[in-house]
Order: structure tokens, then sequence, then C-alpha cells
């Protein structure tokens, strides 16, 4: 298929002069057109240089690829046509006022004021601090009744809004509404000194504190032709699987403890730490926050810390085995996760799900297969699909990844690992340049996309977590399933309020 | 059942002995740090100049530990000659100008107010308010539930409910979307009621600071009396703090 949009590579550079600035019926047809055609959004965002606001799109069939073009005040929606750009209209609607026509459901994303003075495109009034302000979608009919459950949940979590539609006790409609954990970073980034940049990214998502940590680090690497030493490369890898390790450990126990078996609750949750704490070796926090930055990392991989390591995995393998072994084989722990919050593999590519929760549905993409960066692309890394598409199969994908990860992190560990760690200083940057970075953390594709301007500043930081395509996906598993299996289901996707709400 | 008993075998006995016994964190973790007298002045400028969160004031050689993340930078900077920093995690305080420090940090047992002690020594009920942060802090008051910490031997737990609780524990720079959240969760908690804020986050807006849609220290909001600092506070710093105000 030949197609005006450019191919890129992940992590590459590109001028900005050198990518297809189309008029707008010309990219919306060639986006809807790769998109049609199997292709998935990666980014599709507005930005302001001088008074103009602008389009651009990435999207990932084999390739990257991107095109631009200005953006009209209103336009004939994609997603009329096309599922999905959904949030990402939603998005530009919000941040820039720009309206789509026709979008299937035009409401807010985090509840804030557009960037540019613009009139609300969601009559909303800004002086109620109240996300949840807003008429919910409803079902009528004598047997329906509502649910309605936070901002402020019954745990230690993050708060969001959930509105559940049921008929007795099966759910028909799950209406999320996100927004109460809005920081306003992408507006924050651009203005703040260069050196708070790492800790900003660092608090996009801290359970994510790696996957965003390389996007903004190979981002800025590209733009400043910088190359962190393979040593970097090696010990930035090793942190992404432990900090996979820490999330999915946990929510398999977590699981368990949603189905109220509660030996691999316990246990998972202690082994959980013990990986945290292996961050904590490596770096002395465990978020690994403080550990990545451009060019390199802030920490040596010293014999000291890489044999502890070593036998610190040595020493947890078997019990991480055994209680995985011991979850599966529990029947009772079966036949709950088993066709629970099932969600089709066309629903799934319709709303675009990434990660655990899109490979549970028989989607294969991980980004350290399809566009690896760091030590991926010597590592060999399973696919991992499932065709289920119920708890069950976004268990098994975790589970799967969890024992890949300890091989992954065993194979890394068996060298001496040797790197420089880079003097912090200010780079100068690409001027007029544009740059792409995915990563597959825990949760699936995080991708940054940076634009400088002509004096190589930053002009646009857009940041997309893996959760941005799939509070969708939990929404649609709850779809005619029992209200009390809402914790599992949410559980089993385990999706970052913060991520999504920067 | 045979498989169960095996795990239960497996995985032994894993609670903490502290505050009984000593526990020694890892020499790579970044507790108080410690200003060093002898530093040239220069120093002392060149780390607040690096400093990420503009933590440092180097006239008066003191580190903002509500605003700190506790990166490390300015250790590595200076190569430990400015300030270094400790293992030592026992650095909640309970007035917030405790928290700019030259390294010493002034004890908490002797700030904590008596009342509380009587009040919720035996029985402390917390409702959890997680307001914008990036969860990390939330995830670390969480594993106070598993079994290494486990907070509830020591009679506190986190509720559901904030009308069967004692306090509020924030967390995060209390977005302009969470604030009236918040507020109302603080006035659903019977009085007299406690109120602790957790990382850097809730105390001064860490990494956030200067946005418009946060708030830049949760005192401007609610009277607190407990801070905690962090970027997130370690598990045994939160620990520490809760069981030497309260027990
Ligand atoms: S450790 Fe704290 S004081 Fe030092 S540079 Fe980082 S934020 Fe600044
Ligand atoms: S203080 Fe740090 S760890 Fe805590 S919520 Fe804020 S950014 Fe996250």
């Amino acid at each position: 298929m030949s197609t005006a949009f450019l191919e890129i590579s992940n992590g590459v550079a590109v001028p900005r002069d050198k990518i297809p600035h189309l008029d707008f019926d010309r990219f919306r047809r060639e986006a809807l057109d790769i998109v049609e055609n199997g292709g998935k959004v990666v980014h599709f965002f507005a930005y302001q240089e001088g008074d103009v606001v602008k389009l651009s799109a990435v999207l990932r069939q084999d390739h990257l690829l991107t095109a631009g073009c200005d953006a009209p005040d209103t336009y004939p929606a994609l997603s009329s046509q096309c599922e999905p750009f959904h949030m990402f209209e939603r998005e530009l609607a919000e941040q820039f006022g720009i309206s789509p026509e026709g979008h299937p459901w035009l409401k807010m994303v985090r509840y804030h004021p557009n960037y540019m003075d613009r009139v609300d495109v969601f009559g909303n009034n800004y002086d109620d601090d109240i996300p949840g302000n807003y008429d919910y979608y409803s079902v009528e009919g004598p047997e329906i009744h509502e649910v309605a459950v936070g901002p402020v949940h019954a745990g230690v979590i993050e708060p969001g809004h959930f509105r559940f539609n049921c008929i007795g006790e099966r759910v028909l409609n799950l209406e999320i509404q996100l927004g109460y954990q809005h920081r306003g970073i992408e507006t924050l980034i651009p203005g703040a000194a260069a050196k708070r940049l790492p800790i900003i990214i660092e608090s996009v998502a801290g359970d994510t504190t790696v996957g965003h940590s390389l996007c903004m680090a190979q981002a800025m690497e590209a733009l400043s032709s910088t190359q962190p030493d393979q040593g970097a490369h090696t010990i930035r890898t090793i942190a992404l699987e432990l900090e996979r390790l820490q999330n999915h450990v946990g929510d398999l126990g977590a699981l368990s403890g949603d189905v109220a078996f509660l030996p691999p609750m316990n246990y998972c949750g202690r082994m959980r730490g013990d990986f945290l704490n292996m961050s904590l070796l490596l770096c002395g926090n465990r978020f690994s926050k403080g550990l990545i930055r451009p060019g390199g990392v802030r920490f040596t991989l010293d014999d000291e810390v890489r044999t502890t390591l070593a036998q610190r995995i040595t020493e947890i393998t078997p019990q991480v085995k055994h209680v995985i072994e011991l979850l599966f084989s529990t029947s009772s722990v079966r036949s709950r996760f088993e066709n629970c919050g099932s969600v089709s593999q066309e629903d799934a590519e319709h709303l675009g799900l990434v990660g655990p929760a899109g490979r549970a549905c028989g989607m294969a993409y991980d980004v350290r297969r399809c566009f690896p960066t760091e030590g991926y692309g010597e590592l060999d890394i399973p696919e991992n699909a499932e065709d289920s598409g119920d708890v069950y199969a976004r268990a098994k994908v975790r589970a799967d990844e969890v024992l890949q990860s300890i091989d992954l992190i065993q194979s890394l560990l068996t060298a001496p690992v040797k790197t420089e760690c880079p003097e912090p200083e200010e780079r100068a940057m690409a001027p007029d340049a544009f740059v792409v970075t995915l990563n597959e953390a825990w949760r699936g594709e995080v991708a940054h996309c940076v634009l400088t301007d002509a004096a190589g500043n930053l002009l646009r930081y857009k940041i997309k977590d893996p959760s941005f395509h799939n509070w969708n996906g939990l929404s649609m598993s709850l779809r005619n399933t029992g209200i009390s299996d809402f914790p599992l289901n949410n559980k089993s996707f385990n999706l970052s309020y913060c991520g999504f709400d920067l | 059942m045979l498989n169960t008993l095996r795990n239960r075998f497996e995985q032994g006995y894993r609670t903490t002995k502290y505050p009984k016994e000593k526990i020694e964190l890892w020499k790579r973790y970044r507790g108080r740090p410690q200003i060093q007298d002898a530093s040239p002045a220069g120093m002392a400028r060149a780390c607040a100049e690096a400093c990420p969160q503009d933590a440092i004031d180097s006239e008066k050689r003191v580190i903002d530990m509500g605003r700190c993340v506790f990166c490390g930078e300015c250790e590595d900077r200076s190569q430990g000659t400015f300030v270094a920093f400790t293992q030592d995690f026992e650095i909640a305080v309970s007035e917030k100008e405790h928290l700019i420090t030259d390294g010493a940090i002034p004890d908490l047992a002797a700030h904590a107010r008596q009342h509380f002690k009587k009040l919720f020594g035996r029985s402390l009920q917390l409702r959890q308010v997680s307001a914008a942060g990036c969860n990390a802090c939330e995830a670390d008051l969480n594993v106070l539930a598993t079994p290494f910490f486990d907070l509830a031997r020591f009679g506190i737990n986190f509720v559901a409910s904030p009308r069967h609780a004692d306090g509020i524990v924030v967390t995060g720079p209390i977005s302009r979307n969470m604030k009236t959240a918040l507020l109302e969760t603080y006035a659903a908690v019977p009085d007299p009621k406690v109120v602790i804020a957790v990382g850097s986050c809730t105390l001064t807006g860490g990494p956030f600071r200067g946005s418009p849609e946060i708030t830049e220290g949760l005192d401007s909001l609610l009277p607190v009396d407990l801070f905690i600092p962090g970027c997130p506070p370690h598990p045994l710093t939160n620990l520490h703090a809760l069981l030497t105000f309260f027990k």
C-alpha cells in the first residue's frame, strides 16, 4: 500500500520539514486508510507554532508512519468511521478546542479548559472543581439502577469515577470518568527548567517510572545525538524488566485476593516488595526514580550489586514459580478467572488495546519485539498471545511474562556490566526536529513524541500512557458481567489513573 | 491442599522486628541528607543550581526536605562533600519548618502531641486520600499491609469510610479536580481528627510545582499534623512516623 505518510523509526529524530505536511482532507483520508487496513494509532495530537495550530499523527503498521496538517477549527470526526481515533479526538477537542463533528461520544477526557482560550467544546464551566459533574450515559427501564463509585474509593488507590448501569446484578454499561489526577504535565514541561524534565517524567506514573523515563531519555538522546553505552542499555533493560515483575507479581496476588484465595495474595504482596527492593539495590529508590537520565544511567551495576541482584533473583525464583503454580492449579481460582470479563479480539482491535490486555485478546503486539529499544534487539521475547480475552487470559499473560522477565534478567546478569555515568549537562537539541519513542512497559506501549522549535527548545512534549488505550477495555469487559466481578476485572487490567490524567 | 502447605512452608515467617530491632537499609538508599560543614561556598552554589527541585539554600546551607525528591543529584555533583545522604529513614516531622534541615532533624517523639497518643495510641483508623500524585506514595503506604510490615499488628488500619476514620493520610499535590473531594472527605471524618501529609507532592507540590492545576502544600488547605518527606517516603519512614507520633 502506498501512503503519503513518512516512514520513521522508533527513537530516531527527523527534521520536521521532512515530514509530509498535507492538506487536511488528504491527511484525514490517508490516516483512515492506514488504520482501516490494520494500522494502529500511536499518537494523534495538536501543537501550536506561532499562531497556527497543527495536527500530527503517528500511526503504526510494521513500521511507524507520520504526517501532519494544519488544524481546522472543526472537521468531520475520524472516529465516526474508525474507532481507534476516538480517545485521541476527545483529547484534541479538550486541549485545543478543535471540534470533531459527528464524533460518536464527544465528552471531556480530563476536565480542564483548553489551552487556546477557545469556546469550550463540551460546554463545561470549570469553576466547579468536579470532573464528575456531567450527564452520564444512562439506561432507562423499570428494573434499571445505577451505581456510582468514587472519586474517593474504598482502598488506598487513585481517584476516578465509575458509573454502572445495571439490571439486577448484571452490568449493562460502565462509564469511567477520570481527570481527578490531572496535574497539567504536558503544559508544565515546555516552560520548566531542563533539569526538571527527568523528575517530572518519573512522576507521570510512579509504577511505570522506568517505562516513561526510557521514552524521555531516548527522545532527548535522539534530539541531541547522544549515544548511551552498552552497559547503560543493559541496566535500563534490567530496570524495565524489574518494573514488570514488581507490578505483575503484585497484581497476581491482588487477583488472588479478589477471589478470596489468600495465600498467594500475601506471598505475592511480600515478593513484590522484594522486587521493589531490587530496584532500590540498583539505584536507591524502590520505583527506580533517579536511575535513568538522558545519556545513560546514574548508577553503575558494579560486581557487588550485580552478584547480590543475581543471588536475590535465584533465591526468589522457585518461590515465584511455586506460587504461580498454586494460583493456576487451584480450581476455585480457575473457575472465577475463566470466562469472566471477556473482551473479543474484534472489540480489542477497535479499542486499540495494548500490552497484556491486548495480548490476552490475541493481539501479539509487543514493542520489545516489534520496535526494540535498549537491549531488546538481542533478546528473544516470546509472543505471549492468549485468545480468550478474559480475566484468566490477562492473568496468564502476566504470569508467563513474570517467568520470562526473570530469565531475561538472569541472562543479563551473567557477565560484568560496565557503564560510564553521564555528567548532567544541558545538551543542545536539534532545531525543528521530531522524534517519537516507544517502549513496552508492563501495561503496554508507552509513547512520547517530542518536537523542537527553530531554536532547539521544546515546542511540544506529548505523552501517552498505555492506560489511555486500555480504560475502554475495562469498560468493555464489564458488559454483561456481574457487578461483583468489577474488582477482579479492574485488577486484571490495573490501569493507571495518573498516567491517563497527566 | 498439600501444595498450599508446601508454599506456606517455603514462604516462611517474614515480618520485621522493627522498631524493636534496627533495620539497616542498603547504602544506595537516600534517607536523611547531611550537609557537610567543611565544603566551600562555591560547591554549595553548584549543588543548589543543579538541584532540579530548587530545594537547596546555598547561603543558609540547608535542604528543604519538603521540596527534595531525594534524587541524589546534589550528592553526585559534590561527590558527597557538600551533602551526603545517610541511610537514616526516620525523617518525618511535626512542624513544616523542621523540613528545612542541615541534617539535624528534631526528635519526632518529643514533638508528638500527647493527647493524640492517648486518643489513638491503641487504635488508629486512617482514610487515605489519593490526590493527583504518581501513585508511588500510595503504593508504599499500601505495602504496610503486607506481611513484612504488617501494620495492623500495631492497631493501625486503613479503612474505607472517612466516617470510620480518625484522620486522613493525603498523597499527591491536590489537583484542582481533586480538591473538593479531598475537603469533603476531611469534613466527613469526625472530630478530633488528624491530617498526615505524605510525600514531596503533598508537602510542596513536588515535581509538579509551578503548575496551575495543583496546590503547593496541603498545609495551605488543612491543618497538617505530620509531614512525611520522600518521593515516595520509604515504607519504613511511614511506619516510623506513625509509630512514633501515635504510639
Ligand atoms: S536530592 Fe534533593 S536536594 Fe539534592 S538535588 Fe535532588 S532534589 Fe535537590
Ligand atoms: S511525592 Fe513523589 S512518589 Fe509521591 S506521589 Fe508525588 S511524585 Fe509520586
